[in-house]
């Protein structure tokens, strides 16, 4: 037994030592060639981002409680000191938003009856998962959110994800049980939208700034602040019409959109299954950048 | 002369809290905070622990456990997988390298060559991501985001010490 030890350590001192000489180069030369490997969207490295985040999600999200808590908290406060000024506005709001109702009231009257004059095919139906966010990670480099919900809950790679304001962005890893969601303000981001007035199509591309910008608008579209900008439904996984921005300015050619969504009120968010009936799988994520063109 | 089975582990244990503490912030650092302004700043945290236990104690925070470190990092944050590893790394190195220089000097001087170091692992890093994704980063957000991580430095470093006092020194 002691000659097996001894022999083993023999063999295992040289190893060690080899390696402690060499370790910063070889780890550096790993880190490179993960980079590599990650920027040609090998399995492998796809396999060790999800592993890694599945196992480490139940962590976060315990970290992620006590400060959704606290947050409710401090919010809380703060709705009781401006209790008058908030009740003031609602009421006046409240007003506007019956006459909003009553429209909205005939105009789907209408809108259904001419449906029915029409034979129009029925949308297909969404349904959708709630999920919380356990991370934040808006860095210099990437806007992504993580969401305790996974592929076992039906979440599935390039599903749209929205909460009560608006488009928040959408999913590109799924792992078991949690999600990655890339926001529409990522460098990364693209979403196919329409100017809502005047039904010109565009691209919302992000830039990791605060504002995203509309690419792709056509030669004679007339654009202004104020804008409301929404979804088209091009590419079959965001459904059609749900509202991202406004524009916020245009400025030589650069169209600016501020998005809906308050990034620092990101705590549910909800992810749509819209799968149009018929449509491939690989045409289901977004239709290539040039598609608007 | 060997000492007895329980202090030996207790000190094993108290040993880890460098990885430990820099592993804890990488989830300090992704938990949601509500402040708007913070979401855009999320300091470095990682990178000043690294720079702090690669001079007072580079022995208990291996190169290995750095690369673990800035691997999860990535995975969790969503950056291109090797790049916070990488440029942890390098700044392990460089401080382990000039690590008799750091050695003996006062809190000011080290806070000031973190002031060189911060922007370094800057620049590297959006090198890499500029690479990575074959276009030129926008620099104002990294740089906002690195002056930050240089003025939350000394709460972060008093921490550390009290940590170093009181976990890892005393056995």
């Amino acid at each position: 037994m002691r000659i097996q030890t001894s022999q083993v350590r023999r063999l295992a001192i040289p190893v060690k030592v080899w390696f402690q000489r060499f370790a910063f180069g070889l780890l550096l030369a790993a880190a490179a060639a993960l980079m590599v490997l990650g920027r040609a969207e090998t399995a492998f490295v796809e396999h060790i981002k999800t592993g890694i985040s599945d196992v480490v999600a139940p962590v976060l999200d315990v970290i992620s409680r006590p400060v959704a808590s606290v947050t409710e908290l401090v919010d809380h406060t703060r709705v009781l000191l401006d209790l008058a000024s908030e009740n003031a506005r609602l009421r006046e709001e409240n007003a506007r938003l019956w006459h909003w109702q009553q429209t909205a009231r005939n105009l789907r009257e209408q809108n259904h009856a001419l449906r029915g004059m029409l034979n129009l095919v029925a949308e297909p139906r969404t349904s959708f998962v709630t999920a919380r966010v356990i991370t934040d990670s808006r860095t210099a480099f990437v806007r992504t959110v993580l969401v305790n919900a996974g592929s076992s809950d039906q979440v599935q790679q390039g599903q749209a994800v929205i909460n009560g304001d608006g488009v928040v962005g959408r999913v590109v890893e799924s792992g078991d049980r949690n999600a990655r969601v890339l926001l529409m303000t990522d460098l990364n981001s693209r979403i196919p939208v329409i100017v809502e007035s005047t039904r010109d199509p565009a691209i919302l591309a992000g830039d990791n700034s605060d504002r995203p910008t509309l690419r792709y608008l056509p030669m004679n579209a007339t654009i202004a602040p104020g804008d409301r900008i929404v979804t088209s439904g091009q590419g079959g996984m965001i459904p059609p019409g749900l509202p991202v921005g406004i524009v916020a300015e245009v400025a030589d050619g650069v169209v600016r959109v501020q998005p809906f969504v308050r990034w620092h009120r990101l705590e549910y968010v909800r992810v749509l299954n819209f799968v149009l009936p018929g449509v491939l799988p690989e045409t289901r994520l977004a239709a290539p950048e040039g598609a608007l063109r | 002369m060997k000492t007895a089975f329980g202090p030996r582990v207790e000190q094993s244990v108290r040993n880890c809290t460098p990885v430990f503490l820099t592993l804890a912030l990488v989830f300090i650092g992704l938990a949601p905070f509500p402040a708007p302004g913070y979401v855009q700043v999320t300091p470095m945290l990682t990178l000043v622990s690294v720079y702090y236990w690669s001079i007072y104690r580079p022995d208990l925070l291996p190169l290995a456990a750095t690369f673990c470190i800035g691997l999860m990092q990535d995975v969790l944050i969503g950056t291109p997988l090797g790049m916070s590893a990488l440029v942890l790394l390098l700044v392990q190195g460089a401080v382990v390298a000039q690590r008799r220089f750091f050695l003996g000097k006062t809190f000011v001087v080290v806070w000031c060559c973190f002031m060189l170091v911060a922007p370094a692992a800057a620049v590297v890093s959006w090198l890499l991501a500029s690479l990575y994704h074959w276009t030129i980063m926008e620099p104002r957000l990294l740089l906002f985001q690195h002056v930050v991580t240089i003025l939350i430095y000394p709460c972060l470093t008093w921490f550390f010490a009290v940590a170093h006092k009181r976990l890892v020194a005393k056995a």
